[in-house]
């Protein structure tokens, strides 16, 4: 079927464009250049910044690009005095209100309306300030720190919120000079339903959402000499920190990274694809165990802290299918501060976990009151009283930090030529690797349990249906004869259908991935920024191809992993294991 | 504090008007006409029957000059700032009430006994300054009459 077509005209040149797409699609596509500010692809169209005004002949004012659709043999002017002059004032209106510290903000190089001044020729501003005072800031969340004074009220972190994640934590209130956007009551996000994914953050054109840093805390305890500090770094970081650095999105930069750490005196410089190989170990085994022993099904993944954090709040009846494996990042620390301190002869108190994560939410994570595995475990045995109690992972930078780290720490990133993680807890394999891309748990988790059910080789270990950036993706595995049916979900949003299911008592799947950002971890908030379908693509496309790289693919064959279980936890589900590896989970209040 | 809690009344109006567009709004108006504000309880028991999101009910009560977030005042001082009281001295009147109450326009004392109001116009600007306590207008105020005036209110108590 052949689409309408219209005939228009653009700056004096004739096109002919589908039938109800915007004016700004229309000239995208003609490869005309309107500026915008408030708008998001395929989410953002609250028309509130009106920078993308055309004049379109016949019209009375000004449109907004962004929301008016095309008409037959509509005439449109992109590039007149009238509409230059307009978009001016309506951006410099804005920046009247709008702090003017870009030197020392968060987001300097990234922010778009810092960019959009630039590119729009701003110089001066003709207008007084507009907010006599200061507004405080939200800093109750432990991932995100929310600055009114630096809110541009485009609504882009209201729409993402609500549209992408299904949260709704965040909306506008008040109304005029009055308006921000903020929680019930502006309790805060650490007192609502946000599950501290970030993705407002990501979508935010200025430095108003940033995350809440440990960059000070992680030189101090560099800088500490009693200090063991070890550092553990996400599969999805290595995909993506090369951005930072002006690589193109999608370069690995595995061995760099390591580098780079160890150049900043990280006594030793781990991986999280470790934990990640032994998450499966243990969340594979469970499965397992659930299907033989007709245990709550379907299983559902439990590496996503935001994912968690969401189940609390708005699933509590379903809590029980939720998979009690704690996340790598987690079990790395609870593992690093028993096992290898142990083994190596280090005070667990001495010793200080960093984790590397593409991830906001992890900030939360690891301060989770039950998050303290390695201190119960050492507690009777050096005497130790509860105020001396540590968490197993002490700070978490997200990829953005991390970068800034290393860019603070003087060090020549893209001339760097890459070594190894430290044994032997930087040993991993293609399955853990994998863990950063949508649908990545999943694929390593089948790997293993058919080699487990089976007994057998798997001969071919690329489950493709269960790749790409779909939001929902299912798939029949045939074990033996045994049909397992699994589905994968990215965002919260898309999500909730397959959660919805599973709360009927209707669900037709044994095992459900689900991860809380668009793609997965390559879309998490602790990302570089822009992180948007492009990039996300890109940086899928390196997770797999590192995958693809390793010599060894299945968890189960990590010979770190082997040891580990052979010399410390006995087997996957072990008592130790339980102590260790795995958690619980609580309803939790929408308001507190 | 008291625990506010939706009466049967207005359970049926949250059960007959469930689904429907709007519903939220009349619903706000009916709490708030029966408490004279929207307590937060309330919010968020409807945000649970309604399934709507805490922050949205919130987003509609500041939006809404209507919708109050807090207790009355059990007198409300309504001074008006128009043209011709302004010119004849409101602004040191509201000056004299705000140093007395220790409130700002829009606030109620912490007691709950005043709430002040800046309006525009109470249709006598003949009395300019005009302010009204209550339903009673006091007319040409003086700045030096203000604390008597508030003192009667306070002694009735």
């Amino acid at each position: 079927m052949q689409e309408k077509k219209v005939p228009l005209r653009i700056d004096g040149k004739d096109y002919e464009c589908d039938a109800g797409i915007t004016i700004l699609d229309a000239c995208v596509k003609a490869g005309i250049h309107i500026p915008t500010l408030c708008y998001l692809e395929g989410l953002s169209q609250e028309a509130a910044c009106s920078i993308c005004l055309v004049e379109v002949k016949g019209a009375k004012t000004l449109l907004r690009s962004c929301v008016t659709p095309v008409g037959k043999g509509m005439e449109i002017f992109t590039n007149t005095p009238r509409v230059r002059n307009a978009r001016r004032l309506n951006l410099e209106l804005l920046l009247a209100g709008h702090p003017k510290d870009c030197l020392v903000c968060d987001r300097n190089e990234s922010c778009e309306l810092r960019k959009l001044a630039f590119d729009m020729g701003i110089r001066d501003i003709r207008f007084p300030k507009t907010q006599e005072s200061e507004l405080p800031s939200d800093n109750t969340s432990v991932s995100l720190s929310r600055d009114p004074n630096k809110c541009i009220l485009c609504g882009r972190c209201v729409s993402v919120c609500s549209a992408v994640q299904s949260v709704k934590a965040i909306d506008f209130s008040g109304r005029g000079k009055a308006s921000k956007v903020t929680t019930f009551f502006d309790q805060g996000l650490a007192n609502s339903v946000c599950v501290n994914c970030g993705q407002c953050l990501l979508v935010c054109p200025t430095g108003a959402i940033t995350e809440r840093s440990s960059i000070a805390r992680v030189w101090e305890a560099l800088a500490d000499p009693r200090k063991f500090v070890v550092v553990e770094v996400a599969p999805a970081v290595r995909a993506a920190m090369g951005e930072e650095f002006g690589m193109p999105a999608g370069t690995l930069v595995t061995a760099k990274i390591a580098q780079a750490l160890r150049k900043l005196g990280f006594d030793k410089v781990f991986d999280t694809q470790f934990s990640a190989d032994l998450t499966i170990m243990e969340e594979g085994h469970e499965l397992i165990q659930r299907i033989k022993n007709n245990g709550k099904l379907p299983l559902i993944t439990s590496c996503s802290p935001g994912w968690i954090k969401f189940a609390e709040h708005f699933y509590p009846e379903i809590l029980g299918n939720i998979s009690s494996c704690k996340s790598p990042q987690q079990m790395f620390g609870a593992v690093a501060k028993t096992y290898y301190a142990r083994k190596y002869n280090i005070d667990p108190r001495n010793m200080v976990v960093v984790s590397v994560m593409p991830c906001t939410a992890k900030k939360f994570e690891a301060l989770r009151p039950e998050m303290m595995s390695a201190f119960d475990y050492w507690k009777d045995e050096l005497g130790l009283a509860e105020p001396e109690a540590f968490y197993d992972v002490d700070y978490v930078l997200t990829t953005r930090e991390a970068a800034r780290l290393i860019k603070e720490g003087g060090i020549d990133f893209l001339n760097l030529e890459g070594e190894d993680f430290d044994e032997p807890l930087g040993i991993s394999t293609g399955a853990a690797v994998i863990f950063g891309s949508t649908g990545g748990v999943m694929e390593a988790a089948l790997r293993t349990a058919y080699e487990v059910l089976t007994g057998r080789q798997l001969e071919k270990l690329d489950f493709m249906n269960l790749r790409g950036l779909d939001g929902i993706k299912t798939a029949e595995v045939d074990i033996d004869g045994l049909k397992l049916k699994v589905a994968v979900a990215n965002s919260l949003g898309k999500a909730r259908p397959l959660l919805e299911e599973v709360k009927r008592g209707s669900s037709p799947y044994v095992f459900i991935e689900i991860m809380t950002c668009p793609g997965g971890c390559i879309g998490g908030a602790g990302q570089p920024i822009p992180t948007d379908e492009e990039t996300r693509t890109k940086r899928m496309e390196a997770i797999y191809r590192e995958d693809k790289n390793k010599t060894l693919r299945k968890s189960h064959e990590n010979p770190a992993v082997q040891a580990l279980y052979k010399e410390f936890l006995g087997a996957p589900l072990s008592e130790k294991s339980h102590h260790l590896l795995h958690t619980s989970y609580k309803k939790k209040e929408t308001v507190f | 504090m008291e625990h506010k809690q939706l009466n049967p009344e207005l359970i049926n109006l949250v059960q007959q008007w469930k689904g429907k567009e709007g519903n939220l709004i009349m619903i706000l108006h009916e709490i708030q006409n029966h408490h004279g504000y929207v307590p937060r309880e309330l919010s968020l028991e409807l945000s649970k029957m309604l399934d709507v999101p805490l922050a949205r009910i919130y987003e509609v009560i500041t939006f809404y000059n209507f919708f109050k977030l807090n207790p009355p005042g059990k007198h409300r001082i309504a001074l008006c700032m128009g043209t011709a009281c302004y010119l004849r001295g409101a602004g040191v009147i509201l000056e004299e009430v705000k140093n007395i109450l220790g409130i700002r326009e829009g606030q109620t004392t912490k007691d709950g006994l005043f709430h002040l109001d800046v309006v525009r116009c109470l249709g006598c600007c003949g009395l300019a300054p005009v302010m009204m306590i209550d339903n009673k207008v006091y007319g040409k105020v003086k700045k030096s009459e203000i604390a008597d005036i508030l003192s009667k209110y306070i002694k009735e108590e």
